[in-house]
Formats: structure tokens, sequence, C-alpha cells
């Protein structure tokens, strides 16, 4: 029952060389950008003033300052992204033609096994299920209370209840919802609200989590929790966007509520709606932390991000995990480029 | 759109006056809407709730009773918190990972918003052979899942760069708290193609004016970096550092990769999975325990909600 406050020194005394670290670093790029071409600058001026004495034209370099200063500016970025994240991602896609150990080349024996493998196959079809429901349910809910708290005495308020699961880890967010669904014997009380239902409503207590398939669809509910308020966030935005007069002239038309969302409110969003949606799915596809936490991916819960985990860091099968790396990247690629182009078109737009 | 033909449906309606019958049904109308929306954002914070009514009551009550029994029978206690902060072993010391989180954290944010922002300003303002490609180069990143890059990044950590039998760089071999600097690495390298791609977005549109009048005046590039773009990009900066630090705060899977398991190191959201794990019957340890993870973020979140909002509609891709 102590608490050894001594034995947590280190850790500050690390976190103090980071902060060091940091001042350093920026601070001495600043710095050195600041003194290098001051420093030429008056070799240059003498330069000049000796040139001009004795008649010779004047050297010009000034295109090549600017992009000495480029290259300092984008360093620390693009040695963080190239150590960071092109070699190894490139490596991995290597690794995913490769054995456990990483030795041999195995051709596509690593994408074959995810799909005949029954519970990889598995993990594949969770993992579908789960960026089919997710957006469209979290965007819909969005949506619906976009609408239906706009213009509200209390919106902010009420919008702050909803978005307020995003400042929630996803771990604690499990935890919340593991306590919902927690089972205790028929003859005790329950304390999960879930099974308290259940009870009051006249029907068994059950172990939710471990009823599969439908234990993946109350993992579901829990992101859908967290990103509706995400969505609404969004979406509210944008509905506030709609121009008044636009609005003044449907109501003038005397159209009614359900009209106006379908005839004005929808295709005015849409923009918006598809960057929630696409952006909803993307988080979808790699989430990790939920089944991890509620489930540790047992009970036919596994998704391709938790198993990539398990493969990779646990069993030390690196050619499984890579390829099943790989094969989420496949799956995010054409989400986020559709994402991109829609954001470049709204930018021009 | 479709919008533009107004003689399906809605033209046919006469331009209706508003009738007293009319006047109630929409006041009604809005009722109902308003009655909707305050029920679901109960709803919506109901299980919140729940676990911080739980995490105030004594062991034994949560264990047997329901926490919304706390209301015909209110029992309050802090030992919960006691426990799980301050004990030491295997149920708790959350204390000892509350300050991992808060040492993962601060650099973690700290390091990438800083090279961003240089980053993003050399992109927009310095004119440079490559320019847009490179640019279009760090964005396009953004696609890249960190699942990828987590095997052999931790490779490269552990045993260094070797190529054709040559040690290029050697292994970091950091043991205990040294194992931050990692997690701090890894951490940055994810963040920087959304943190560039978001700050270029704010200072590409600063006005071009400005720069060349500081231009003019003989100021350098790092001169006008520090004292007219910062300045004027700060609640940019504000935006993506609270986003970073809610990434950060709660991630998962970058922390139990890199920062390994052990109360030298880890933060509190590997601690709780693990608790969740091998103690998941333990609620008045799990509620009290995710009530410290949660609180931290929550008074971020709620006291800046302003700015995190304007990052989320700023720029909705995170890599």
């Amino acid at each position: 029952m102590e608490f050894d406050f001594a034995a947590e020194q280190p850790k500050f005394l690390m976190l103090m060389y980071g902060l060091i670290a940091f001042v350093a670093v920026v601070g001495g790029l600043l710095l050195l950008l600041d003194v290098v071409p001051a420093f030429f600058a008056r070799r240059r001026e003498a330069q000049l003033v000796a040139a001009s004495a004795s008649g010779a034209p004047a050297p010009r370099r000034r295109k090549q300052r600017e992009g000495a200063f480029a290259f300092f500016f984008l360093l620390p970025t693009l040695l963080f992204l190239t150590i960071g994240l092109v070699i190894p991602a490139v490596r991995t896609t290597l690794l995913s033609f490769m054995d456990s150990s990483s030795t041999n080349w195995v051709g596509l024996d690593n994408y074959g096994w995810m799909f005949d493998e029954d519970s990889i196959f598995r993990v594949l079809i969770n993992t579908l299920i789960w960026v089919l429901l997710v957006p469209l349910v979290a965007s819909a809910f969005g949506l619906i209370y976009a609408v239906l708290v706009d213009k509200a005495r209390f919106e902010s308020a009420a919008k702050s209840l909803i978005f307020l699961p995003m400042a929630i880890s996803f771990v604690g967010a499990a935890i919340i919802w593991k306590f919902i669904y927690a089972y205790r014997g028929d003859e005790q009380d329950q304390i999960g609200l879930l099974n308290q239902i259940v009870v009051t409503l006249g029907g068994e207590p059950k172990q939710w989590l471990l009823d599969s398939p439908l234990n993946t669809f109350l993992l579901i509910v829990i992101m859908v929790w967290i990103q509706a308020g995400f969505a609404m966030v969004v979406l509210s935005a944008a509905i506030k966007a709609i121009p008044a007069d636009i609005i003044e002239a449907a109501r003038l038309d005397g159209t009614t509520p359900w009209q106006m969302f379908w005839r004005i409110t929808m295709p005015s969003i849409r923009p918006a709606l598809i960057v929630v949606v696409v952006t909803i799915s993307i988080a979808t596809l790699k989430v990790f932390d939920i089944v991890r936490t509620a489930t540790n991916g047992n009970y036919d819960t596994n998704v391709i991000a938790t198993e990539m985990y398990n493969q990779a860091f646990r069993y030390g099968e690196n050619g499984q995990g890579s390829a099943l790396a790989v094969f989420l990247f496949v799956l995010v690629l054409p989400l986020v480029i559709y994402q991109i182009r829609n954001l470049r078109k709204q930018r021009e737009g | 759109m479709t919008t533009a033909s107004p003689t399906v449906g809605a033209g046919v309606q006469p331009p209706a006056p508003l009738t007293r019958a009319a006047r109630v049904r929409k006041r009604l109308n809005s009722r109902t809407a308003t009655l909707v929306s305050i029920v679901l954002a109960l709803l919506w914070t109901i299980p919140t709730f729940g676990l911080f009514i739980s995490s105030f009551r004594p062991e034994d009550q949560i264990k047997t009773t329901g926490w919304w029994t706390f209301f015909s029978d209110p029992q309050f206690t802090l030992q919960n918190y006691q426990d799980v902060l301050f004990s030491t072993g295997s149920s708790g010391q959350l204390a000892s990972y509350f300050i991992n989180s808060l040492a993962i954290t601060i650099p973690s944010v700290l390091f990438p918003i800083a090279f961003a922002s240089l980053a993003a300003y050399a992109l927009a303002w310095i004119n440079f052979k490559g320019r847009d490609w490179l640019y279009i180069g760090i964005f396009a990143l953004q696609i890249v899942p960190l699942q990828m890059a987590l095997v052999p990044l931790l490779r490269f950590f552990s045993t260094g760069v070797t190529l054709g039998g040559v040690q290029l760089l050697p292994a970091w071999d950091l043991v205990d708290e040294q194992k931050f600097a990692q997690v701090w690495f890894a951490h940055t390298c994810f963040a920087l193609p959304f943190a560039v791609y978001l700050l270029h977005n704010f200072i590409s549109q600063l006005p071009g004016d400005l720069m060349e009048a500081a231009r003019v005046d003989g100021a350098t590039h790092p001169k006008i970096f520090r004292t007219i773009v910062l300045p004027l990009i700060t609640p940019a900066l504000a935006a993506i550092g609270i986003f970073q630090f809610l990434w950060v705060w709660n991630d998962l899977l970058v922390a139990l990769i890199f920062a390994g398991g052990g109360d030298e190191t880890a933060p509190l959201t590997v601690r709780l999975a693990e608790l969740a794990g091998t103690r998941g019957n333990e609620w008045q340890r799990l509620t009290a325990g995710a009530f410290v993870s949660i609180v931290v973020p929550l008074l971020v979140f709620l006291s800046l909600q302003r700015y995190f909002v304007r990052g989320l509609l700023a720029g909705s891709v995170k890599g």
C-alpha cells in the first residue's frame, strides 16, 4: 500500500531529456538558419565591396540559398518519414512474401494462407461486417441527431454529450461497455445494465460477449458510440453552412420538413457526408483496441488489425503478419484516394 | 442538383399560411424533436455515467448489485481510487502508469508539430525545385496504415540497420524508461503526414503580401517563420496539438509494441487493457482505473473543444 515516488524519478529525467532534445533540435535548427546565412551575407557584402572596387561583375547566388533553406526546413520531417514510414512500408511489403523468420521467399503463400485458413477467413468476414455497419449506423445517427438538435435551445450542451465519447480512449470505451455487458448467474442480482434490462423484461441473463456472432455486433455498438459524435459534429457544421436564403425560399414554397430534408439538406451536405463515411470506414478497418480489450479476439470476434498484431508480435509469424498488414493497406487504399480527390475538389470548387 | 426542379412535389402545394392547427403541429413537432434528442443524449451518456458512479462504490457493492441501486442505497468510498492508483504489484499502481502516459504524450505532441510546421512553411512559401511533388508525396503517405510500419520499425530499434553485412546504424539498445524515446520516435513518424497536410492548409492561406513585405524589409525565411507565421497559425497549432494529444494519450497499439508492458514505460491504456484481460471481474479496479485514464483527455477536450472541432473540420483524414 505504499507508492514510491522516488522510483518515478528516472521517468521525469527522461522526459526532461526529451524536452531538452526538442529545444536543442528545433531551436538549434532555427538558430543555425539564422546565423549561417547572416555570416554568408556579410561575406557576400565584403565580396561585393571588393568587386565594386575592382570593377568586376558581382556574383549572383540567390536561388541556391532558397534551396538550402528549404532543405533544412524539411530535413527533420523527411528524415522521420523516410525512416519511420517509407522504408518500413516497403520492407513490410517484401516481408509479406517471405516466411516467418524472413529468410526464405515463399511467393504468395502468406496471401493464400489468409483465405485458406478458416479462422483467418473468419477474421476477414468480421472486418467486413465492421466496415459495412459502423460507418452506416454512426453516420445515420449523427445525421439524424444533427438535424434534430439544429437550432434547439440547448444545442451545444446536447452536442457535447454525444461528442464526449470522442475524448475517451477505445480501451476506456471497451471497459465501459464490458461493464454494461457484464454477466451474473441467474440467481444473483445483475450488475450489467443490459442483462438487468433483459431480466426486468422477463428474459434469461446471457454471457453476451461469448455468444458469436452476436458479440461482434455488440463490439460494433462501442465503435458506433464513439464515432457518432464525430459524424454529428461534421454534419452539423455542414447543415449550418446551407445558405439561409435557400431555406427561406423553400419555406415560402411550403415544403414540409420531410421534403426539406431530402431535397435541400441532403443534397447540400452530400460532400460532408461522404467525408464522414469514408473517414469512419478507414478508422473502422484499422480497429484494434476495442476488440483487444473487450475479448482479445476470442470467441470469433477477431478482426484484421488484432490478428496482424497476434501473428507478428505474439506468434513471431512475420510473413503472415506482414501479409495481413499489406491486405489492410490494399483495403484502405481506394477509400483514401477517393477521400483525397474529394477534398481537392471541394477546395477547388 | 435535385433542388432545381421545383415542379415536382414541392410546387404542387400552395404556400400554406400558418393556420392555428399548423402552428400547434409545428410546435409539437419541434417539441418531439427536442424530447427525442434529449433522450438520445442521455442514452449516450448513461454508459459513462454508470462507470463514474460505480467507481465510487465499495467493492462488495459493485460486485453484487447494479450501479443503479446507488440511488436507493448510496454508499460512497474513495478506496477504489486509492487502491488502483497507489497499491503496488499487479493490482494497480496506475499512478506510475499515469506518469508514463504523460512522459510519452508531451514529447510525442511537441516534436511532430514543430517539424510539421517547419516543413509546411517550406512547402508553402519557399520556392525550390520539385516542391509540389514533395508535398504530394508527404500527403500521399497518409494512406499508409501504421500497421505497415510496425515490424520493420521495431527491428530498426532492436537490431539497427545493416546493409550487405555492414552495420550502418547500431541498435538503440534501450532499457526501462529510455524506451520512451522509441515511442516518441514512432508517434512522431506516424503523425507527420497528417500534421504537415493540416498545417500546410493553414499556412498556404496566409496573405502573400505579408511575406513579400517582410522579404523586401530583408527578413530571412527563419525570421519570417518565427515572427510572422508562427503567431498567425497559433489556432491551427492548438487544434492539431489537441488532436495529437488525444491520439497519443488514447493509443494502445503503438505503446504496446514500442513501450513494452512494464511499469517503467507502459502507458495507462496498456495497463488497463491488461487489467481488463486478467482481472476482468475486478470491477472496483476497472471502473476507477478507466476513469483515471479518461479524466485528462476529458478535461482537455472540454476546455478546448472549440479548437478540436475546428481541427476536425479542417481535415478529416488521419493515416
